[in-house]
Protein backbone atom coordinates (compact mmCIF):
# COMPACT_ATOMS: atom_id res chain seq x y z
CA UNK A 1 0.00 0.00 0.00
CA UNK A 2 2.71 2.41 1.07
CA UNK A 3 4.80 1.44 -1.90
CA UNK A 4 1.92 2.33 -4.24
CA UNK A 5 1.40 5.59 -2.42
CA UNK A 6 5.12 6.35 -2.56
CA UNK A 7 5.10 5.61 -6.25
CA UNK A 8 2.11 7.90 -6.70
CA UNK A 9 3.81 10.68 -4.76
CA UNK A 10 6.94 10.22 -6.81
CA UNK A 11 4.94 10.24 -10.03
CA UNK A 12 3.05 13.40 -9.05
CA UNK A 13 6.32 15.05 -8.10
CA UNK A 14 7.88 14.17 -11.43
CA UNK A 15 4.80 15.49 -13.25
CA UNK A 16 5.05 18.76 -11.33
CA UNK A 17 8.72 18.97 -12.25
CA UNK A 18 7.99 18.36 -15.92
CA UNK A 19 5.03 20.74 -15.95
CA UNK A 20 6.90 23.60 -14.30
CA UNK A 21 8.58 26.08 -16.62
CA UNK A 22 12.18 25.24 -17.40
CA UNK A 23 13.40 28.67 -16.30
CA UNK A 24 12.14 28.45 -12.70
CA UNK A 25 13.37 24.88 -12.34
CA UNK A 26 16.87 25.84 -13.40
CA UNK A 27 16.88 28.45 -10.69
CA UNK A 28 15.85 25.95 -8.04
CA UNK A 29 18.11 23.09 -9.06
CA UNK A 30 21.65 24.30 -9.67
CA UNK A 31 23.69 22.55 -12.35
CA UNK A 32 26.92 23.16 -10.51
CA UNK A 33 27.65 23.81 -6.84
CA UNK A 34 30.91 25.26 -5.60
CA UNK A 35 31.98 23.55 -2.38
CA UNK A 36 34.54 25.64 -0.54
CA UNK A 37 34.40 24.62 3.13
CA UNK A 38 37.92 23.11 2.92
CA UNK A 39 39.30 26.07 0.98
CA UNK A 40 42.03 26.63 3.55
CA UNK A 41 43.80 23.42 2.49
CA UNK A 42 42.31 22.57 -0.90
CA UNK A 43 41.08 24.33 -4.00
CA UNK A 44 37.32 24.63 -4.18
CA UNK A 45 35.45 21.65 -5.57
CA UNK A 46 33.06 22.36 -8.41
CA UNK A 47 30.42 19.73 -7.86
CA UNK A 48 28.67 18.84 -11.10
CA UNK A 49 25.13 18.55 -9.80
CA UNK A 50 23.56 18.05 -13.22
CA UNK A 51 25.81 15.10 -13.99
CA UNK A 52 24.96 13.47 -10.67
CA UNK A 53 21.24 13.95 -11.26
CA UNK A 54 21.63 12.16 -14.58
CA UNK A 55 23.63 9.35 -12.98
CA UNK A 56 21.69 8.79 -9.78
CA UNK A 57 18.24 9.91 -10.91
CA UNK A 58 16.62 9.67 -7.48
CA UNK A 59 17.14 12.91 -5.52
CA UNK A 60 16.41 11.12 -2.24
CA UNK A 61 19.61 9.12 -2.67
CA UNK A 62 21.46 12.16 -1.34
CA UNK A 63 18.68 14.43 -0.10
CA UNK A 64 17.00 11.90 2.26
CA UNK A 65 13.37 12.82 2.94
CA UNK A 66 13.65 16.45 1.88
CA UNK A 67 13.04 15.95 -1.83
CA UNK A 68 12.60 13.25 -4.45
CA UNK A 69 10.88 9.95 -3.72
CA UNK A 70 10.01 9.35 -0.12
CA UNK A 71 12.56 7.56 1.95
CA UNK A 72 12.33 3.82 2.44
CA UNK A 73 14.68 3.68 5.43
CA UNK A 74 12.69 1.95 8.20
CA UNK A 75 14.19 4.22 10.83
CA UNK A 76 13.06 7.32 8.93
CA UNK A 77 9.60 6.23 7.80
CA UNK A 78 8.42 5.94 11.39
CA UNK A 79 8.08 9.73 11.24
CA UNK A 80 8.64 10.66 7.63
CA UNK A 81 6.39 8.25 5.75
CA UNK A 82 4.11 11.11 4.71
CA UNK A 83 6.57 13.97 4.82
CA UNK A 84 6.46 16.14 1.73
CA UNK A 85 9.34 17.96 0.16
CA UNK A 86 10.81 20.50 2.55
CA UNK A 87 11.56 24.15 1.94
CA UNK A 88 15.30 23.67 2.37
CA UNK A 89 17.13 20.91 0.57
CA UNK A 90 20.75 22.08 0.53
CA UNK A 91 23.16 19.89 2.53
CA UNK A 92 24.42 22.82 4.59
CA UNK A 93 20.92 23.66 5.83
CA UNK A 94 20.81 20.58 8.08
CA UNK A 95 24.46 19.47 8.25
CA UNK A 96 26.32 22.07 10.25
CA UNK A 97 29.72 23.31 9.22
CA UNK A 98 30.70 23.36 12.92
CA UNK A 99 28.92 20.33 14.40
CA UNK A 100 30.90 20.31 17.66
CA UNK A 101 30.75 23.96 18.69
CA UNK A 102 29.36 24.75 22.13
CA UNK A 103 26.11 26.07 20.62
CA UNK A 104 25.69 22.98 18.41
CA UNK A 105 26.23 20.62 21.36
CA UNK A 106 23.72 22.48 23.51
CA UNK A 107 21.12 22.31 20.75
CA UNK A 108 21.85 18.64 20.16
CA UNK A 109 21.27 17.68 23.79
CA UNK A 110 17.73 19.08 23.64
CA UNK A 111 16.48 17.09 20.67
CA UNK A 112 14.99 13.64 21.10
CA UNK A 113 15.62 12.66 17.46
CA UNK A 114 18.28 13.60 14.95
CA UNK A 115 20.85 13.87 17.74
CA UNK A 116 23.49 12.14 15.62
CA UNK A 117 23.34 14.24 12.45
CA UNK A 118 26.69 14.40 10.69
CA UNK A 119 28.49 17.69 10.22
CA UNK A 120 28.72 19.08 6.71
CA UNK A 121 32.17 17.68 6.00
CA UNK A 122 31.30 14.24 7.39
CA UNK A 123 28.04 14.15 5.43
CA UNK A 124 29.74 15.05 2.15
CA UNK A 125 32.53 12.54 2.56
CA UNK A 126 30.47 9.64 3.85
CA UNK A 127 27.76 10.11 1.27
CA UNK A 128 30.03 10.88 -1.68
CA UNK A 129 32.82 8.40 -0.95
CA UNK A 130 30.36 5.69 0.07
CA UNK A 131 28.50 5.96 -3.23
CA UNK A 132 31.69 6.41 -5.26
CA UNK A 133 33.00 3.17 -3.81
CA UNK A 134 29.83 1.30 -4.76
CA UNK A 135 29.58 2.90 -8.21
CA UNK A 136 33.28 2.85 -9.02
CA UNK A 137 33.75 6.63 -8.81
CA UNK A 138 36.96 8.36 -7.68
CA UNK A 139 37.75 7.82 -3.98
CA UNK A 140 41.24 9.27 -3.46
CA UNK A 141 41.51 12.58 -1.57
CA UNK A 142 43.08 14.45 -4.45
CA UNK A 143 40.80 12.89 -7.06
CA UNK A 144 38.22 15.47 -5.98
CA UNK A 145 40.28 18.08 -4.08
CA UNK A 146 43.43 19.65 -5.43
CA UNK A 147 45.62 20.47 -2.48
CA UNK A 148 46.92 24.02 -2.31
CA UNK A 149 50.18 25.29 -0.85
CA UNK A 150 48.79 25.53 2.66
CA UNK A 151 47.52 21.99 2.29
CA UNK A 152 50.97 20.79 1.28
CA UNK A 153 52.43 22.47 4.37
CA UNK A 154 49.73 20.92 6.56
CA UNK A 155 50.44 17.41 5.31
CA UNK A 156 54.22 17.99 5.15
CA UNK A 157 53.96 16.90 1.54
CA UNK A 158 54.95 18.22 -1.88
CA UNK A 159 57.39 21.10 -1.47
CA UNK A 160 57.17 20.68 2.32
CA UNK A 161 58.01 16.97 2.36
CA UNK A 162 60.78 15.92 4.73
CA UNK A 163 64.16 15.53 2.96
CA UNK A 164 64.49 12.20 1.19
CA UNK A 165 67.78 11.42 2.93
CA UNK A 166 65.97 11.44 6.24
CA UNK A 167 63.21 9.35 4.76
CA UNK A 168 65.59 6.60 3.72
CA UNK A 169 67.48 6.65 6.95
CA UNK A 170 64.49 6.84 9.24
CA UNK A 171 64.33 4.25 11.88
CA UNK A 172 61.73 1.59 11.58
CA UNK A 173 60.41 -0.54 14.36
CA UNK A 174 59.59 0.36 17.95
CA UNK B 1 48.81 -7.08 81.40
CA UNK B 2 49.83 -10.59 80.65
CA UNK B 3 52.01 -11.27 77.67
CA UNK B 4 49.36 -13.50 76.11
CA UNK B 5 46.66 -10.81 76.40
CA UNK B 6 48.97 -8.27 74.83
CA UNK B 7 49.62 -10.53 71.85
CA UNK B 8 45.90 -11.28 71.53
CA UNK B 9 45.17 -7.57 71.50
CA UNK B 10 47.77 -6.98 68.81
CA UNK B 11 46.28 -9.70 66.63
CA UNK B 12 42.79 -8.28 67.07
CA UNK B 13 43.95 -4.78 66.15
CA UNK B 14 45.73 -6.04 63.05
CA UNK B 15 42.73 -8.07 61.93
CA UNK B 16 40.40 -5.11 62.43
CA UNK B 17 42.67 -2.83 60.42
CA UNK B 18 42.93 -5.34 57.60
CA UNK B 19 39.18 -5.91 57.44
CA UNK B 20 38.57 -2.20 57.64
CA UNK B 21 40.34 -1.48 54.36
CA UNK B 22 38.82 -4.33 52.43
CA UNK B 23 35.66 -3.82 50.44
CA UNK B 24 35.15 -0.54 48.65
CA UNK B 25 36.23 1.78 51.39
CA UNK B 26 38.38 3.91 49.10
CA UNK B 27 35.58 5.13 46.91
CA UNK B 28 37.10 3.94 43.66
CA UNK B 29 35.30 1.74 41.13
CA UNK B 30 32.29 3.99 41.62
CA UNK B 31 33.63 7.11 39.91
CA UNK B 32 32.19 7.37 36.43
CA UNK B 33 33.80 10.60 35.37
CA UNK B 34 32.79 14.19 35.89
CA UNK B 35 29.16 14.85 34.85
CA UNK B 36 30.20 17.55 32.40
CA UNK B 37 33.19 15.56 31.16
CA UNK B 38 33.71 15.58 27.41
CA UNK B 39 34.83 12.72 25.23
CA UNK B 40 35.26 11.51 21.69
CA UNK B 41 33.49 8.57 20.10
CA UNK B 42 35.77 6.91 17.53
CA UNK B 43 33.80 4.99 14.91
CA UNK B 44 36.30 2.66 13.26
CA UNK B 45 33.77 1.65 10.59
CA UNK B 46 34.10 5.16 9.12
CA UNK B 47 37.89 5.57 9.08
CA UNK B 48 39.58 5.47 5.67
CA UNK B 49 43.14 5.90 6.95
CA UNK B 50 43.84 9.34 5.47
CA UNK B 51 46.05 10.32 8.46
CA UNK B 52 44.68 13.88 8.54
CA UNK B 53 44.32 13.56 12.32
CA UNK B 54 48.06 12.91 12.59
CA UNK B 55 48.82 16.01 10.53
CA UNK B 56 46.42 18.16 12.55
CA UNK B 57 47.91 16.94 15.85
CA UNK B 58 51.41 17.66 14.60
CA UNK B 59 50.53 21.27 13.75
CA UNK B 60 48.34 21.95 16.78
CA UNK B 61 50.86 20.64 19.30
CA UNK B 62 53.80 22.13 17.40
CA UNK B 63 55.53 18.76 17.16
CA UNK B 64 58.72 18.27 15.13
CA UNK B 65 58.47 17.59 11.40
CA UNK B 66 57.54 13.97 10.63
CA UNK B 67 59.89 11.42 9.07
CA UNK B 68 57.52 10.92 6.16
CA UNK B 69 54.71 13.08 4.69
CA UNK B 70 51.33 12.66 6.31
CA UNK B 71 49.85 11.37 3.06
CA UNK B 72 52.41 8.55 2.88
CA UNK B 73 50.53 5.26 3.26
CA UNK B 74 53.69 3.15 3.60
CA UNK B 75 53.67 3.80 7.36
CA UNK B 76 50.84 1.28 7.63
CA UNK B 77 53.31 -1.52 6.96
CA UNK B 78 54.22 -1.48 10.62
CA UNK B 79 52.16 -1.13 13.79
CA UNK B 80 53.04 2.17 15.42
CA UNK B 81 52.63 3.57 18.90
CA UNK B 82 52.32 7.19 20.03
CA UNK B 83 55.74 8.76 20.60
CA UNK B 84 57.25 12.07 21.66
CA UNK B 85 56.96 13.19 18.02
CA UNK B 86 53.43 11.94 17.35
CA UNK B 87 50.75 11.99 20.02
CA UNK B 88 48.35 10.12 17.77
CA UNK B 89 48.94 7.46 15.11
CA UNK B 90 46.68 5.47 12.81
CA UNK B 91 47.35 1.78 12.27
CA UNK B 92 45.94 -0.52 9.63
CA UNK B 93 44.64 -3.99 10.44
CA UNK B 94 43.75 -6.51 7.77
CA UNK B 95 40.70 -7.73 9.58
CA UNK B 96 38.51 -10.33 7.95
CA UNK B 97 35.98 -10.13 6.45
CA UNK B 98 35.57 -6.71 4.88
CA UNK B 99 39.12 -5.58 4.20
CA UNK B 100 41.36 -3.22 6.12
CA UNK B 101 40.25 -1.51 9.32
CA UNK B 102 42.04 1.61 10.49
CA UNK B 103 42.42 2.44 14.15
CA UNK B 104 43.44 5.78 15.58
CA UNK B 105 45.47 5.55 18.77
CA UNK B 106 45.97 8.36 21.28
CA UNK B 107 45.57 8.81 25.02
CA UNK B 108 42.14 7.50 25.97
CA UNK B 109 41.87 9.90 28.92
CA UNK B 110 40.79 7.40 31.58
CA UNK B 111 38.26 8.33 34.23
CA UNK B 112 40.71 6.98 36.80
CA UNK B 113 44.08 7.31 35.10
CA UNK B 114 46.77 4.83 36.08
CA UNK B 115 49.44 7.33 35.00
CA UNK B 116 48.06 9.82 37.50
CA UNK B 117 48.03 7.23 40.29
CA UNK B 118 51.57 6.17 39.55
CA UNK B 119 53.04 9.69 39.46
CA UNK B 120 54.78 10.51 42.73
CA UNK B 121 55.33 14.18 41.90
CA UNK B 122 51.65 14.70 41.06
CA UNK B 123 52.40 15.92 37.55
CA UNK B 124 49.10 14.58 36.20
CA UNK B 125 45.62 16.09 36.50
CA UNK B 126 42.25 14.77 35.36
CA UNK B 127 40.40 17.96 34.50
CA UNK B 128 36.66 18.39 34.87
CA UNK B 129 36.44 18.57 31.08
CA UNK B 130 37.76 15.01 30.92
CA UNK B 131 41.33 15.59 29.77
CA UNK B 132 44.28 13.91 31.46
CA UNK B 133 46.95 16.59 31.35
CA UNK B 134 50.41 16.81 32.90
CA UNK B 135 52.77 19.49 34.06
CA UNK B 136 56.13 18.95 32.33
CA UNK B 137 57.76 21.40 34.73
CA UNK B 138 57.41 19.04 37.68
CA UNK B 139 57.96 15.82 35.71
CA UNK B 140 61.21 14.24 36.85
CA UNK B 141 61.29 11.73 34.01
CA UNK B 142 60.88 8.61 36.14
CA UNK B 143 58.66 6.91 33.50
CA UNK B 144 56.43 5.22 36.07
CA UNK B 145 53.45 6.38 34.00
CA UNK B 146 54.81 4.64 30.92
CA UNK B 147 54.72 1.39 32.84
CA UNK B 148 51.38 2.09 34.53
CA UNK B 149 49.40 2.99 31.40
CA UNK B 150 47.33 -0.03 30.29
CA UNK B 151 47.22 1.35 26.72
CA UNK B 152 50.99 1.96 26.39
CA UNK B 153 50.29 5.57 25.44
CA UNK B 154 52.75 8.00 27.04
CA UNK B 155 55.86 8.68 25.02
CA UNK B 156 59.15 9.90 26.39
CA UNK B 157 61.53 12.51 25.02
CA UNK B 158 64.52 10.19 24.83
CA UNK B 159 66.00 12.68 22.36
CA UNK B 160 66.44 15.29 25.09
CA UNK B 161 69.67 14.74 27.00
CA UNK B 162 69.10 17.29 29.75
CA UNK B 163 65.37 17.49 30.35
CA UNK B 164 63.65 14.31 29.22
CA UNK B 165 59.96 14.37 30.08
CA UNK B 166 56.80 12.47 29.28
CA UNK B 167 54.93 13.44 26.12
CA UNK B 168 51.37 12.48 25.33
CA UNK B 169 48.02 13.64 23.93
CA UNK B 170 46.39 16.20 26.23
CA UNK B 171 43.03 16.36 24.39
CA UNK B 172 44.21 19.78 23.08
CA UNK B 173 43.32 21.04 26.55
CA UNK B 174 45.37 24.25 26.55
CA UNK B 175 44.32 25.48 23.14
CA UNK B 176 40.85 24.06 22.61
CA UNK B 177 39.11 21.85 25.17
CA UNK B 178 39.41 24.47 27.92
CA UNK B 179 37.35 26.80 25.74
CA UNK B 180 34.76 24.16 24.87
CA UNK B 181 36.17 23.43 21.42
CA UNK B 182 36.85 19.99 19.96
CA UNK B 183 40.45 18.82 19.60
CA UNK B 184 42.28 19.42 16.31
CA UNK B 185 42.00 15.80 15.13
CA UNK B 186 38.22 15.84 15.52
CA UNK B 187 37.90 19.06 13.60
CA UNK B 188 40.01 17.91 10.66
CA UNK B 189 38.59 14.39 10.26
CA UNK B 190 36.85 14.29 6.84
CA UNK B 191 34.79 11.20 7.58
CA UNK B 192 33.59 12.32 11.00
CA UNK B 193 35.07 9.16 12.44
CA UNK B 194 35.48 11.24 15.58
CA UNK B 195 32.38 12.57 17.32
CA UNK B 196 33.04 15.09 20.07
CA UNK B 197 30.55 15.65 22.87
CA UNK B 198 29.63 14.99 26.48
CA UNK B 199 30.72 11.48 27.38
CA UNK B 200 27.23 10.58 28.59
CA UNK B 201 25.70 11.70 25.29
CA UNK B 202 28.35 9.84 23.31
CA UNK B 203 27.45 6.60 25.07
CA UNK B 204 23.82 7.11 24.03
CA UNK B 205 24.85 7.90 20.46
CA UNK B 206 27.06 4.82 20.39
CA UNK B 207 24.26 2.58 21.63
CA UNK B 208 21.85 4.10 19.09
CA UNK B 209 24.27 3.42 16.23
CA UNK B 210 24.62 -0.21 17.32
CA UNK B 211 20.86 -0.59 17.68
CA UNK B 212 20.07 0.99 14.32
CA UNK B 213 22.78 -0.88 12.39
CA UNK B 214 23.37 -4.19 14.20
CA UNK B 215 25.03 -5.64 11.09
CA UNK B 216 27.56 -2.86 10.91
CA UNK B 217 28.75 -2.88 14.53
CA UNK B 218 29.99 -5.27 17.17
CA UNK B 219 27.71 -4.86 20.18
CA UNK B 220 30.29 -3.24 22.44
CA UNK B 221 31.55 0.25 23.17
CA UNK B 222 35.22 -0.08 24.08
CA UNK B 223 36.03 2.34 26.87
CA UNK B 224 32.58 2.45 28.42
CA UNK B 225 33.71 0.18 31.24
CA UNK B 226 37.30 -0.86 30.50
CA UNK B 227 39.72 0.10 33.30
CA UNK B 228 36.98 2.12 34.97
CA UNK B 229 35.89 3.88 31.77
CA UNK B 230 37.70 6.22 29.39
CA UNK B 231 36.75 9.58 27.87
CA UNK B 232 37.58 8.30 24.41
CA UNK B 233 35.23 5.54 23.28
CA UNK B 234 35.44 3.16 20.34
CA UNK B 235 32.91 1.49 18.04
CA UNK B 236 34.06 -1.21 15.62
CA UNK B 237 32.67 -3.44 12.93
CA UNK B 238 34.95 -6.36 13.80
CA UNK B 239 35.88 -7.92 17.12
CA UNK B 240 38.06 -5.52 19.04
CA UNK B 241 40.90 -8.02 19.47
CA UNK B 242 41.22 -8.14 15.66
CA UNK B 243 42.17 -4.48 15.57
CA UNK B 244 44.74 -4.46 18.33
CA UNK B 245 42.62 -3.81 21.41
CA UNK B 246 43.33 -5.67 24.62
CA UNK B 247 40.00 -7.35 25.25
CA UNK B 248 41.20 -9.05 28.42
CA UNK B 249 41.20 -5.77 30.30
CA UNK B 250 39.42 -5.65 33.62
CA UNK B 251 36.60 -3.19 34.19
CA UNK B 252 38.26 -2.16 37.44
CA UNK B 253 40.58 0.83 37.36
CA UNK B 254 44.27 -0.06 37.44
CA UNK B 255 44.40 1.59 40.84
CA UNK B 256 42.27 -1.20 42.34
CA UNK B 257 45.07 -3.68 41.63
CA UNK B 258 47.25 -1.95 44.19
CA UNK B 259 44.81 -0.23 46.56
CA UNK B 260 44.72 -3.14 49.03
CA UNK B 261 48.46 -3.24 49.19
CA UNK B 262 48.77 0.54 49.44
CA UNK B 263 46.09 0.59 52.15
CA UNK B 264 48.22 -1.70 54.30
CA UNK B 265 51.31 0.49 54.01
CA UNK B 266 50.20 3.09 56.60
CA UNK B 267 49.16 0.30 58.95
CA UNK B 268 52.54 -1.37 58.60
CA UNK B 269 54.31 1.91 59.19
CA UNK B 270 52.30 2.83 62.31
CA UNK B 271 51.61 -0.48 63.98
CA UNK B 272 54.62 -2.61 63.12
CA UNK B 273 57.24 -0.43 64.86
CA UNK B 274 55.25 -0.47 68.08
CA UNK B 275 54.43 -4.15 67.71
CA UNK B 276 57.95 -5.31 67.12
CA UNK B 277 59.38 -2.95 69.70
CA UNK B 278 56.94 -4.60 72.11
CA UNK B 279 58.11 -8.06 71.04
CA UNK B 280 61.69 -7.00 71.42
CA UNK B 281 61.17 -5.54 74.88
CA UNK B 282 59.26 -8.60 76.05
CA UNK B 283 61.83 -10.97 74.59
CA UNK B 284 64.71 -9.16 76.21
CA UNK B 285 62.93 -8.27 79.48
CA UNK B 286 64.51 -11.20 81.28
CA UNK B 287 68.00 -9.89 80.65
CA UNK B 288 67.65 -6.52 82.31
CA UNK B 289 64.37 -6.79 84.21
CA UNK B 290 65.46 -9.26 86.92
CA UNK B 291 65.95 -6.72 89.62
CA UNK B 292 62.75 -4.68 89.04
CA UNK B 293 60.05 -6.84 90.58
CA UNK B 294 59.36 -10.26 91.82
CA UNK B 295 55.96 -10.61 90.13
CA UNK B 296 57.19 -12.31 86.99
CA UNK B 297 56.43 -15.95 86.51
CA UNK B 298 59.33 -18.12 87.47
CA UNK B 299 61.10 -19.52 84.45
CA UNK B 300 61.67 -23.24 84.19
Amino acid sequence: MYAVRNWLFGGVFMLVLIASPAGSRAKEIPDSISLGSLANLYEKVDFNHAKHIMLVKDCAECHHHTTGTLTQNPDCVRCHKNSGATAVVACKDCHKAQPFSGAALREKSKTAYHDDILGLKGAYHQNCTGCHRRMGGPTGCQDCHVRNKKGDAFYSAGAYAPPQAHGEGRQRGN
Amino acid sequence: MKRRDFLKGCMACGAAATLGVSGNAWGINSFEGYPEGMGVLVDLTRCVGCRSCEAACNKEQKLPAPDAPFDDKSVFEEKRRPTEKAYTVVNRYDAKPGGPVYRKIQCNHCNEPACLSSCFVNAYTKTKEGAVIYNPKVCVGCRNCLIACPFYVPGYSYSSAFNPVVKKCIFCYDTRLKYGNPPACVEVCPQEVLTFGHRNELLKIGRDRIREKPDRYVDHIFGEKEVGGTSWLYLAGVNFDQVGFDTTMSNDPILSNVKDFLGIVPMVLTIWPALFTGFHLLATKKNHGDGHSGQEDPKP
